[in-house]
Protein backbone atom coordinates (compact mmCIF):
# COMPACT_ATOMS: atom_id res chain seq x y z
CA UNK A 1 0.00 0.00 0.00
CA UNK A 2 1.48 3.55 -0.77
CA UNK A 3 2.33 6.25 1.80
CA UNK A 4 -0.58 8.76 2.21
CA UNK A 5 -1.50 11.67 -0.89
CA UNK A 6 1.02 13.66 -1.93
CA UNK A 7 -0.58 17.30 -0.73
CA UNK A 8 1.03 20.18 -0.02
CA UNK A 9 -1.84 22.45 0.93
CA UNK A 10 -4.91 22.31 3.46
CA UNK A 11 -4.15 22.93 7.10
CA UNK A 12 -1.19 22.55 9.00
CA UNK A 13 -0.89 21.31 12.61
CA UNK A 14 0.88 24.21 14.94
CA UNK A 15 -0.09 22.42 17.93
CA UNK A 16 -2.29 18.92 18.37
CA UNK A 17 -3.93 19.82 21.61
CA UNK A 18 -4.29 17.19 23.88
CA UNK A 19 -5.44 14.28 21.85
CA UNK A 20 -6.81 14.71 18.75
CA UNK A 21 -7.54 12.34 16.03
CA UNK A 22 -8.65 12.03 11.88
CA UNK A 23 -12.50 10.72 11.73
CA UNK A 24 -14.65 9.20 9.22
CA UNK A 25 -18.14 7.39 9.95
CA UNK A 26 -15.83 4.58 11.12
CA UNK A 27 -14.64 1.05 9.68
CA UNK A 28 -17.19 -1.27 9.19
CA UNK A 29 -16.96 -5.24 8.26
CA UNK A 30 -14.52 -6.04 9.33
CA UNK A 31 -14.50 -7.97 12.81
CA UNK A 32 -14.19 -10.81 11.07
CA UNK A 33 -10.25 -9.95 10.98
CA UNK A 34 -10.32 -8.41 14.06
CA UNK A 35 -10.87 -4.93 13.36
CA UNK A 36 -12.88 -2.64 15.61
CA UNK A 37 -15.37 0.58 14.47
CA UNK A 38 -12.91 3.27 15.22
CA UNK A 39 -15.39 6.93 13.87
CA UNK A 40 -16.37 9.70 16.13
CA UNK A 41 -17.77 9.19 19.65
CA UNK A 42 -19.78 11.94 19.10
CA UNK A 43 -21.69 10.95 16.07
CA UNK A 44 -24.23 13.78 16.61
CA UNK A 45 -21.51 16.67 16.66
CA UNK A 46 -19.59 15.12 14.09
CA UNK A 47 -22.74 14.97 11.62
CA UNK A 48 -23.62 18.66 12.21
CA UNK A 49 -19.96 19.57 11.85
CA UNK A 50 -20.01 18.19 8.16
CA UNK A 51 -23.47 19.57 7.50
CA UNK A 52 -22.36 22.99 8.44
CA UNK A 53 -19.50 22.62 6.02
CA UNK A 54 -22.16 21.25 3.17
CA UNK A 55 -20.61 17.87 2.82
CA UNK A 56 -22.00 14.46 2.33
CA UNK A 57 -22.12 12.66 5.93
CA UNK A 58 -18.66 11.07 7.05
CA UNK A 59 -16.47 13.24 5.59
CA UNK A 60 -13.41 12.86 7.40
CA UNK A 61 -12.77 15.27 10.16
CA UNK A 62 -10.80 16.08 13.50
CA UNK A 63 -12.13 15.11 16.64
CA UNK A 64 -10.29 17.02 19.30
CA UNK A 65 -10.68 15.66 23.17
CA UNK A 66 -10.63 18.43 25.56
CA UNK A 67 -8.95 20.59 23.70
CA UNK A 68 -5.56 22.70 22.69
CA UNK A 69 -5.47 22.43 18.92
CA UNK A 70 -4.06 24.93 16.88
CA UNK A 71 -4.24 25.03 13.04
CA UNK A 72 -2.63 27.15 10.03
CA UNK A 73 -4.41 27.25 6.68
CA UNK A 74 -2.45 26.94 3.69
CA UNK A 75 -5.52 27.42 1.10
CA UNK A 76 -9.38 29.67 1.57
CA UNK A 77 -11.55 27.05 2.61
CA UNK A 78 -14.66 26.87 5.02
CA UNK A 79 -14.26 24.95 8.62
CA UNK A 80 -16.62 24.45 11.11
CA UNK A 81 -16.49 23.48 14.98
CA UNK A 82 -19.21 21.79 16.63
CA UNK A 83 -19.08 19.66 20.00
CA UNK A 84 -18.10 20.28 23.79
CA UNK A 85 -17.77 23.91 24.13
CA UNK A 86 -14.52 25.44 24.24
CA UNK A 87 -13.16 29.45 23.11
CA UNK A 88 -12.65 29.12 19.61
CA UNK A 89 -10.59 31.93 17.64
CA UNK A 90 -9.87 32.57 13.99
CA UNK A 91 -7.32 34.88 13.61
CA UNK A 92 -7.28 36.03 17.01
CA UNK A 93 -11.36 37.04 16.81
CA UNK A 94 -13.53 34.85 18.72
CA UNK A 95 -16.12 32.65 17.03
CA UNK A 96 -18.88 30.66 17.51
CA UNK A 97 -19.16 26.80 17.30
CA UNK A 98 -21.65 25.05 15.70
CA UNK A 99 -21.55 27.27 12.80
CA UNK A 100 -19.13 27.66 9.63
CA UNK A 101 -16.68 30.38 8.79
CA UNK A 102 -14.94 30.68 5.50
CA UNK A 103 -10.98 31.48 6.19
CA UNK A 104 -8.26 32.53 3.88
CA UNK A 105 -4.65 31.42 3.28
CA UNK A 106 -2.79 32.10 6.97
CA UNK A 107 -5.64 32.12 8.95
CA UNK A 108 -4.54 31.01 12.17
CA UNK A 109 -7.57 28.91 13.76
CA UNK A 110 -7.06 28.02 17.96
CA UNK A 111 -9.24 26.16 19.97
CA UNK A 112 -8.78 26.23 24.07
CA UNK A 113 -10.54 23.99 26.56
CA UNK A 114 -13.28 22.24 26.96
CA UNK A 115 -15.54 24.18 29.54
CA UNK A 116 -18.38 21.54 29.62
CA UNK A 117 -18.49 18.65 27.61
CA UNK A 118 -14.78 16.44 26.38
CA UNK A 119 -15.22 16.16 22.36
CA UNK A 120 -14.95 18.55 19.70
CA UNK A 121 -15.51 18.11 16.33
CA UNK A 122 -13.37 20.00 13.25
CA UNK A 123 -14.61 19.60 9.68
CA UNK A 124 -13.48 21.65 6.75
CA UNK A 125 -15.49 21.49 3.11
CA UNK A 126 -15.00 18.60 1.54
CA UNK A 127 -13.54 16.96 3.82
CA UNK A 128 -9.53 15.92 4.76
CA UNK A 129 -8.16 14.05 1.88
CA UNK A 130 -6.17 10.96 3.30
CA UNK A 131 -5.76 7.45 1.85
CA UNK A 132 -7.78 5.08 3.89
CA UNK A 133 -7.00 2.18 4.72
CA UNK A 134 -9.65 -1.18 4.93
CA UNK A 135 -12.30 1.46 3.72
CA UNK A 136 -11.72 4.09 6.51
CA UNK A 137 -9.23 6.92 7.56
CA UNK A 138 -10.75 6.27 10.96
CA UNK A 139 -7.68 6.52 13.70
CA UNK A 140 -7.16 3.69 16.33
CA UNK A 141 -4.08 4.16 17.78
CA UNK A 142 -4.65 0.56 19.79
CA UNK A 143 -4.89 -1.06 16.38
CA UNK A 144 -1.49 0.88 14.72
CA UNK A 145 -4.43 2.07 11.97
CA UNK A 146 -5.64 4.75 10.40
CA UNK A 147 -4.69 8.65 10.52
CA UNK A 148 -2.96 10.63 8.31
CA UNK A 149 -0.14 8.77 8.27
CA UNK A 150 -2.25 5.13 8.30
CA UNK A 151 -0.55 4.13 11.52
CA UNK A 152 -2.73 5.10 13.87
CA UNK A 153 -0.88 8.04 15.08
CA UNK A 154 -2.79 10.62 17.32
CA UNK A 155 -2.20 14.35 15.27
CA UNK A 156 1.23 15.58 15.57
CA UNK A 157 2.77 19.48 15.41
CA UNK A 158 4.19 19.76 11.69
CA UNK A 159 1.43 17.74 9.98
CA UNK A 160 -0.43 19.11 6.79
CA UNK A 161 -4.10 17.88 6.73
CA UNK A 162 -5.13 17.75 3.12
CA UNK A 163 -8.24 20.04 1.84
CA UNK A 164 -9.05 21.34 -1.27
CA UNK A 165 -9.70 24.96 -1.89
CA UNK A 166 -13.16 26.33 -1.54
CA UNK A 167 -14.69 29.28 -2.44
CA UNK A 168 -16.49 31.38 0.10
CA UNK A 169 -19.78 30.27 1.13
CA UNK A 170 -22.51 31.85 2.87
CA UNK A 171 -21.75 30.61 6.58
CA UNK A 172 -24.00 28.08 7.92
CA UNK A 173 -25.47 28.29 11.69
CA UNK A 174 -27.27 25.57 13.83
CA UNK A 175 -29.97 27.53 15.75
CA UNK A 176 -28.60 28.02 19.85
CA UNK A 177 -32.01 25.98 20.54
CA UNK A 178 -31.09 23.45 19.00
CA UNK A 179 -27.56 22.72 19.90
CA UNK A 180 -27.20 19.56 22.61
CA UNK A 181 -26.29 20.91 26.23
CA UNK A 182 -23.26 19.16 27.67
CA UNK A 183 -23.39 21.55 30.56
CA UNK A 184 -25.01 19.07 33.03
CA UNK A 185 -22.44 16.69 33.62
CA UNK A 186 -25.40 14.38 33.62
CA UNK A 187 -26.71 11.87 31.17
CA UNK A 188 -29.54 9.35 30.83
CA UNK A 189 -29.33 6.02 28.81
CA UNK A 190 -31.42 4.20 27.34
CA UNK A 191 -30.20 0.17 27.27
CA UNK A 192 -31.42 -2.35 25.10
CA UNK A 193 -31.49 -5.40 27.47
CA UNK A 194 -29.87 -8.66 25.86
CA UNK A 195 -27.15 -11.20 25.66
CA UNK A 196 -26.86 -12.70 29.24
CA UNK A 197 -29.45 -10.36 30.75
CA UNK A 198 -30.76 -13.62 32.17
CA UNK A 199 -27.90 -14.30 33.89
CA UNK A 200 -28.87 -11.30 36.06
CA UNK A 201 -31.64 -11.56 38.67
CA UNK A 202 -34.83 -8.80 38.72
CA UNK A 203 -33.12 -7.96 41.97
CA UNK A 204 -29.79 -6.99 40.20
CA UNK A 205 -31.31 -5.44 37.24
CA UNK A 206 -33.84 -3.39 39.80
CA UNK A 207 -30.25 -2.13 41.19
CA UNK A 208 -28.80 -1.60 37.70
CA UNK A 209 -31.90 0.47 36.52
CA UNK A 210 -32.31 2.95 40.06
CA UNK A 211 -28.34 3.71 40.89
CA UNK A 212 -26.46 6.06 40.04
CA UNK A 213 -22.81 5.91 38.05
CA UNK A 214 -20.13 7.67 38.37
CA UNK A 215 -17.98 8.13 35.18
CA UNK A 216 -14.50 6.62 36.47
CA UNK A 217 -11.24 8.13 34.78
CA UNK A 218 -10.36 5.16 33.42
CA UNK A 219 -12.51 5.86 30.46
CA UNK A 220 -10.89 6.31 26.99
CA UNK A 221 -12.45 5.81 23.05
CA UNK A 222 -12.10 1.80 23.98
CA UNK A 223 -15.04 2.22 26.82
CA UNK A 224 -16.32 3.92 29.77
CA UNK A 225 -15.70 2.33 32.73
CA UNK A 226 -18.35 3.32 36.00
CA UNK A 227 -18.14 2.81 39.68
CA UNK A 228 -21.47 2.29 41.56
CA UNK A 229 -23.70 -0.63 42.88
CA UNK A 230 -22.00 -3.48 42.02
CA UNK A 231 -24.35 -5.71 39.71
CA UNK A 232 -23.42 -9.71 40.35
CA UNK A 233 -24.30 -12.00 37.38
CA UNK A 234 -24.71 -15.54 38.17
CA UNK A 235 -21.50 -16.31 36.00
CA UNK A 236 -18.28 -14.65 36.16
CA UNK A 237 -17.44 -15.65 32.21
CA UNK A 238 -18.58 -17.18 29.18
CA UNK A 239 -17.18 -18.24 26.10
CA UNK A 240 -15.61 -15.42 24.34
CA UNK A 241 -18.57 -13.72 21.56
CA UNK A 242 -18.83 -10.34 19.86
CA UNK A 243 -19.21 -7.64 21.13
CA UNK A 244 -21.55 -4.80 20.12
CA UNK A 245 -21.05 -0.85 20.49
CA UNK A 246 -23.41 -0.06 23.80
CA UNK A 247 -22.59 -3.36 25.32
CA UNK A 248 -22.45 -3.15 28.82
CA UNK A 249 -19.68 -5.40 30.03
CA UNK A 250 -19.85 -6.66 33.99
CA UNK A 251 -16.60 -8.63 35.17
CA UNK A 252 -15.91 -10.19 38.52
CA UNK A 253 -16.03 -6.42 40.56
CA UNK A 254 -19.74 -5.95 39.30
CA UNK A 255 -18.48 -2.48 37.70
CA UNK A 256 -19.82 -1.99 34.53
CA UNK A 257 -18.07 -0.94 31.65
CA UNK A 258 -19.99 0.75 28.40
CA UNK A 259 -17.84 -0.55 25.26
CA UNK A 260 -17.95 2.06 22.77
CA UNK A 261 -15.93 2.65 19.48
CA UNK A 262 -12.57 1.82 19.48
CA UNK A 263 -13.73 -1.86 22.31
CA UNK A 264 -12.49 -5.10 21.49
CA UNK A 265 -14.61 -7.14 18.44
CA UNK A 266 -15.30 -10.34 20.94
CA UNK A 267 -14.81 -10.68 24.99
CA UNK A 268 -15.66 -13.40 27.47
CA UNK A 269 -17.51 -11.10 30.32
CA UNK A 270 -21.21 -11.40 30.83
CA UNK A 271 -23.39 -8.52 29.38
CA UNK A 272 -26.52 -7.24 30.40
CA UNK A 273 -27.36 -5.76 26.70
CA UNK A 274 -26.37 -2.38 25.25
CA UNK A 275 -26.93 1.39 25.05
CA UNK A 276 -28.72 2.88 22.15
CA UNK A 277 -26.10 4.63 20.32
CA UNK A 278 -27.82 8.07 20.16
CA UNK A 279 -26.92 8.20 24.18
CA UNK A 280 -23.62 7.34 23.41
CA UNK A 281 -23.11 11.22 21.91
CA UNK A 282 -23.86 12.18 25.68
CA UNK A 283 -22.01 9.23 27.57
CA UNK A 284 -18.60 10.18 25.58
CA UNK A 285 -18.78 13.75 26.16
CA UNK A 286 -19.08 13.21 29.85
CA UNK A 287 -15.43 13.80 32.16
CA UNK A 288 -14.81 11.96 35.12
CA UNK A 289 -17.00 12.42 38.04
CA UNK A 290 -20.03 12.61 36.15
CA UNK A 291 -23.42 10.97 36.72
CA UNK A 292 -24.81 8.54 34.89
CA UNK A 293 -28.36 6.47 35.11
CA UNK A 294 -30.00 3.69 33.11
CA UNK A 295 -33.37 2.79 31.58
CA UNK A 296 -34.91 -0.30 29.72
CA UNK A 297 -35.88 0.29 26.07
CA UNK A 298 -37.52 -2.22 24.10
CA UNK A 299 -35.88 -3.48 20.57
CA UNK A 300 -38.47 -1.66 19.08
CA UNK A 301 -38.97 1.72 20.63
CA UNK A 302 -34.52 1.74 20.07
CA UNK A 303 -35.58 0.64 16.18
CA UNK A 304 -37.98 3.98 16.52
CA UNK A 305 -35.67 6.21 17.83
CA UNK A 306 -33.27 6.04 15.63
CA UNK A 307 -35.84 6.70 12.53
CA UNK A 308 -36.83 10.00 14.46
CA UNK A 309 -33.39 11.13 15.08
CA UNK A 310 -33.17 10.45 11.52
CA UNK A 311 -35.59 12.46 10.50
CA UNK A 312 -35.05 15.03 12.52
CA UNK A 313 -31.28 15.45 11.35
CA UNK A 314 -32.50 15.48 7.90
CA UNK A 315 -36.12 18.08 8.44
CA UNK A 316 -33.85 20.38 10.74
CA UNK A 317 -32.09 22.65 8.00
CA UNK A 318 -29.33 24.70 9.60
CA UNK A 319 -29.93 28.93 9.02
CA UNK A 320 -28.04 31.06 6.01
CA UNK A 321 -25.89 33.67 7.80
CA UNK A 322 -26.54 37.25 5.64
CA UNK A 323 -24.03 39.55 6.36
CA UNK A 324 -24.44 43.03 5.16
CA UNK A 325 -20.75 44.38 5.07
CA UNK B 1 -26.55 -30.08 14.69
CA UNK B 2 -29.49 -30.04 16.85
CA UNK B 3 -31.19 -27.01 15.90
CA UNK B 4 -32.94 -26.99 19.63
CA UNK B 5 -29.79 -26.51 20.65
CA UNK B 6 -29.56 -22.98 18.80
CA UNK B 7 -31.07 -19.34 20.17
CA UNK B 8 -31.38 -15.83 19.21
CA UNK B 9 -30.88 -13.41 21.20
CA UNK B 10 -31.25 -9.55 20.91
CA UNK B 11 -27.27 -8.29 21.44
CA UNK B 12 -28.18 -4.51 20.66
CA UNK B 13 -30.36 -1.61 18.97
CA UNK B 14 -29.01 -3.02 15.69
CA UNK B 15 -27.39 -6.59 16.36
CA UNK B 16 -29.06 -10.18 17.18
CA UNK B 17 -26.80 -13.21 18.59
CA UNK B 18 -27.07 -16.97 17.99
CA UNK B 19 -26.03 -19.35 20.16
CA UNK B 20 -25.18 -22.48 18.57
CA UNK B 21 -24.57 -24.44 22.04
CA UNK B 22 -22.50 -24.27 25.24
CA UNK B 23 -19.24 -25.39 24.19
CA UNK B 24 -16.62 -24.82 21.65
CA UNK B 25 -16.55 -28.41 19.56
CA UNK B 26 -15.78 -29.35 15.46
CA UNK B 27 -19.42 -29.57 14.77
CA UNK B 28 -20.48 -25.95 16.70
CA UNK B 29 -17.49 -24.60 14.29
CA UNK B 30 -18.78 -25.84 11.27
CA UNK B 31 -22.67 -24.52 12.12
CA UNK B 32 -21.19 -21.19 13.08
CA UNK B 33 -18.93 -20.90 9.37
CA UNK B 34 -21.52 -22.56 7.31
CA UNK B 35 -24.56 -19.84 9.11
CA UNK B 36 -22.09 -17.08 8.72
CA UNK B 37 -21.54 -17.54 5.07
CA UNK B 38 -25.35 -18.12 4.26
CA UNK B 39 -26.06 -14.73 6.18
CA UNK B 40 -23.76 -12.76 4.33
CA UNK B 41 -25.49 -14.06 0.88
CA UNK B 42 -29.30 -13.68 2.36
CA UNK B 43 -28.72 -10.32 3.93
CA UNK B 44 -26.39 -8.54 1.15
CA UNK B 45 -26.41 -5.00 1.64
CA UNK B 46 -28.51 -5.13 5.02
CA UNK B 47 -25.78 -6.59 6.54
CA UNK B 48 -23.08 -4.43 8.56
CA UNK B 49 -21.07 -7.00 10.09
CA UNK B 50 -20.61 -10.76 11.38
CA UNK B 51 -18.79 -11.62 14.25
CA UNK B 52 -18.16 -15.76 14.46
CA UNK B 53 -16.77 -17.02 17.39
CA UNK B 54 -16.47 -20.05 19.57
CA UNK B 55 -20.16 -21.34 20.04
CA UNK B 56 -21.79 -18.09 18.74
CA UNK B 57 -22.52 -15.63 15.78
CA UNK B 58 -23.14 -11.95 15.86
CA UNK B 59 -25.22 -10.02 13.31
CA UNK B 60 -25.06 -6.47 12.87
CA UNK B 61 -27.55 -5.02 10.32
CA UNK B 62 -28.40 -1.74 8.74
CA UNK B 63 -31.64 -0.64 11.16
CA UNK B 64 -32.30 1.56 7.91
CA UNK B 65 -32.90 -1.01 5.53
CA UNK B 66 -34.19 -3.69 8.04
CA UNK B 67 -35.18 -4.62 11.56
CA UNK B 68 -34.69 -7.54 13.78
CA UNK B 69 -37.86 -9.32 12.71
CA UNK B 70 -36.64 -9.69 9.27
CA UNK B 71 -32.95 -10.50 10.51
CA UNK B 72 -34.26 -13.38 12.90
CA UNK B 73 -36.17 -14.45 9.53
CA UNK B 74 -33.38 -14.72 7.86
CA UNK B 75 -31.06 -16.55 10.45
CA UNK B 76 -33.97 -19.56 11.38
CA UNK B 77 -33.58 -19.74 7.25
CA UNK B 78 -29.88 -20.01 7.76
CA UNK B 79 -30.27 -22.34 10.32
CA UNK B 80 -32.51 -24.69 8.37
CA UNK B 81 -30.70 -27.77 7.73
CA UNK B 82 -33.40 -28.68 4.79
CA UNK B 83 -31.88 -26.13 2.93
CA UNK B 84 -28.21 -27.01 3.13
CA UNK B 85 -27.20 -29.27 0.24
CA UNK B 86 -24.34 -31.19 1.93
CA UNK B 87 -23.23 -29.89 5.43
CA UNK B 88 -20.25 -31.81 5.92
CA UNK B 89 -18.58 -30.59 2.64
CA UNK B 90 -19.60 -26.58 3.08
CA UNK B 91 -18.39 -26.08 6.47
CA UNK B 92 -14.95 -27.43 6.73
CA UNK B 93 -13.00 -24.68 5.84
CA UNK B 94 -9.69 -24.26 4.65
CA UNK B 95 -6.59 -26.20 5.68
CA UNK B 96 -3.13 -23.93 5.97
CA UNK B 97 0.46 -25.56 6.94
CA UNK B 98 1.74 -23.09 9.15
CA UNK B 99 5.99 -23.30 9.54
CA UNK B 100 7.42 -23.09 13.21
CA UNK B 101 10.71 -22.71 14.52
CA UNK B 102 10.64 -24.57 17.75
CA UNK B 103 12.74 -24.16 20.54
CA UNK B 104 14.32 -22.83 23.25
CA UNK B 105 15.99 -19.96 21.46
CA UNK B 106 12.25 -19.12 19.72
CA UNK B 107 10.62 -20.29 22.30
CA UNK B 108 11.09 -18.95 26.07
CA UNK B 109 8.09 -20.86 27.57
CA UNK B 110 8.70 -24.38 25.67
CA UNK B 111 11.60 -25.69 28.67
CA UNK B 112 9.01 -25.02 31.19
CA UNK B 113 6.18 -25.54 29.57
CA UNK B 114 7.65 -29.29 28.71
CA UNK B 115 9.12 -29.92 32.55
CA UNK B 116 5.69 -28.89 33.80
CA UNK B 117 3.98 -31.28 31.32
CA UNK B 118 6.81 -34.33 32.42
CA UNK B 119 7.65 -34.44 28.85
CA UNK B 120 10.69 -33.96 26.67
CA UNK B 121 10.71 -30.43 24.37
CA UNK B 122 10.72 -33.09 21.58
CA UNK B 123 7.17 -34.69 22.95
CA UNK B 124 5.71 -30.78 23.38
CA UNK B 125 6.42 -29.95 19.96
CA UNK B 126 5.58 -33.53 18.38
CA UNK B 127 1.88 -32.96 20.21
CA UNK B 128 1.41 -29.79 18.99
CA UNK B 129 2.00 -30.82 15.53
CA UNK B 130 -0.34 -34.13 15.62
CA UNK B 131 -3.48 -31.95 15.76
CA UNK B 132 -5.04 -30.08 12.90
CA UNK B 133 -6.71 -26.70 14.82
CA UNK B 134 -9.76 -25.13 14.07
CA UNK B 135 -10.19 -21.43 14.16
CA UNK B 136 -12.72 -20.75 16.69
CA UNK B 137 -12.51 -16.91 16.52
CA UNK B 138 -10.41 -13.69 15.63
CA UNK B 139 -10.47 -10.98 17.76
CA UNK B 140 -8.19 -9.31 20.64
CA UNK B 141 -5.81 -7.85 18.27
CA UNK B 142 -6.70 -7.52 14.09
CA UNK B 143 -5.03 -11.06 13.01
CA UNK B 144 -5.04 -12.61 16.28
CA UNK B 145 -6.62 -16.18 15.45
CA UNK B 146 -7.95 -18.24 18.66
CA UNK B 147 -6.79 -21.59 17.44
CA UNK B 148 -8.22 -24.93 19.76
CA UNK B 149 -8.17 -27.74 20.99
CA UNK B 150 -4.80 -28.16 22.01
CA UNK B 151 -4.09 -31.66 23.41
CA UNK B 152 -4.55 -31.86 27.07
CA UNK B 153 -1.34 -33.22 27.86
CA UNK B 154 0.65 -29.37 26.54
CA UNK B 155 -1.99 -27.07 27.93
CA UNK B 156 -1.00 -24.77 30.02
CA UNK B 157 -2.28 -21.81 32.33
CA UNK B 158 -1.24 -18.30 31.18
CA UNK B 159 1.74 -16.29 32.32
CA UNK B 160 0.91 -15.07 36.19
CA UNK B 161 2.55 -12.07 34.94
CA UNK B 162 2.28 -11.55 31.28
CA UNK B 163 5.30 -9.94 29.10
CA UNK B 164 5.45 -6.37 27.86
CA UNK B 165 6.72 -7.49 24.37
CA UNK B 166 6.03 -10.66 22.48
CA UNK B 167 7.35 -10.74 19.15
CA UNK B 168 5.52 -11.04 15.98
CA UNK B 169 5.16 -14.57 15.14
CA UNK B 170 5.37 -16.02 18.18
CA UNK B 171 3.45 -19.46 18.33
CA UNK B 172 1.79 -19.54 22.00
CA UNK B 173 -0.32 -21.43 24.07
CA UNK B 174 -3.20 -20.66 27.07
CA UNK B 175 -4.78 -23.35 28.25
CA UNK B 176 -6.53 -25.42 25.96
CA UNK B 177 -5.56 -22.73 22.83
CA UNK B 178 -2.82 -21.74 20.46
CA UNK B 179 -1.72 -18.83 18.08
CA UNK B 180 0.86 -17.15 16.00
CA UNK B 181 0.79 -13.62 17.56
CA UNK B 182 0.02 -10.92 14.45
CA UNK B 183 2.18 -8.34 15.82
CA UNK B 184 4.58 -7.63 18.90
CA UNK B 185 2.40 -7.00 21.65
CA UNK B 186 1.85 -7.27 25.40
CA UNK B 187 0.57 -10.95 26.28
CA UNK B 188 0.92 -13.81 28.38
CA UNK B 189 0.21 -16.86 26.58
CA UNK B 190 3.63 -19.51 26.87
CA UNK B 191 5.87 -19.07 23.91
CA UNK B 192 7.20 -22.14 22.46
CA UNK B 193 8.40 -20.93 18.75
CA UNK B 194 8.19 -18.77 15.98
CA UNK B 195 6.24 -18.58 12.57
CA UNK B 196 8.04 -16.54 10.02
CA UNK B 197 4.71 -16.15 8.05
CA UNK B 198 2.80 -13.08 8.80
CA UNK B 199 -0.93 -13.82 10.10
CA UNK B 200 -1.94 -9.63 9.43
CA UNK B 201 -0.63 -8.25 6.87
CA UNK B 202 -2.58 -4.82 5.83
CA UNK B 203 -0.83 -4.38 2.71
CA UNK B 204 -1.48 -8.21 1.84
CA UNK B 205 -5.17 -8.97 -0.17
CA UNK B 206 -6.43 -11.00 1.89
CA UNK B 207 -4.67 -9.51 4.81
CA UNK B 208 -5.05 -12.89 6.74
CA UNK B 209 -4.16 -16.14 5.52
CA UNK B 210 -7.08 -18.00 7.72
CA UNK B 211 -10.80 -17.04 9.27
CA UNK B 212 -13.10 -18.59 11.33
CA UNK B 213 -13.89 -22.17 10.77
CA UNK B 214 -10.78 -22.96 8.55
CA UNK B 215 -7.93 -25.49 9.99
CA UNK B 216 -5.05 -24.98 10.73
CA UNK B 217 -1.90 -27.56 10.80
CA UNK B 218 1.73 -26.45 12.49
CA UNK B 219 4.96 -27.92 10.95
CA UNK B 220 8.74 -27.92 12.18
CA UNK B 221 10.69 -26.03 10.59
CA UNK B 222 14.79 -25.67 11.31
CA UNK B 223 16.69 -22.48 12.29
CA UNK B 224 18.09 -21.87 8.79
CA UNK B 225 14.90 -22.39 7.52
CA UNK B 226 13.17 -20.10 9.18
CA UNK B 227 16.13 -17.55 8.87
CA UNK B 228 15.36 -18.40 4.79
CA UNK B 229 11.86 -17.87 5.16
CA UNK B 230 12.53 -14.11 6.30
CA UNK B 231 11.99 -14.58 10.13
CA UNK B 232 13.71 -12.32 12.84
CA UNK B 233 15.29 -13.67 16.22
Amino acid sequence: MSSQLTASSGLQVINPGIFSLIQDAGRFGLHGIGLTNGGPLDSNAFRWANRLCANPQGCAAVEVTIGGLVLEATVDTTIAVTGASAPLTINGHACELWRSYSIQTGARIELGFATSGSRIYLAVAGGFQIEPRFNSVSTVPRESLGGLHGDGSPLQAGDMLPCESQRSTTPLSLAADLRPDYSTNRALLRVILGYQQALFSDLQKQLFFTSDYQVTDRSDRMGYRLKGTAIAPSADGILSEGICLGAIQVPADGQPIVLLNDRQTIGGYPKLGSVLSLDISKLAQLLPGATVNFEAISIEQAHNALMLDQQYFERCTPEEIVTND
Amino acid sequence: MNSAMQTISVAGENALIVYFGDAPSDAVASAVASSAEKLRQALGDSLIDLVPSYASLLVIYDPFRTDHFAVRNAIRRALDNRHTVDPSQSSKGKLITLPVYYGTESGPDLQQLADNAGLSIDEVVTIHQQTDYRVYAIGFAPGFAYLGEVDPRIAAPRLATPRQKVPRGAVAIADRQTAVYPAQSPGGWNLIGLCPERMFDPAAEPSMPVQVGDRVRFKAIDRDTFVAMGGVL
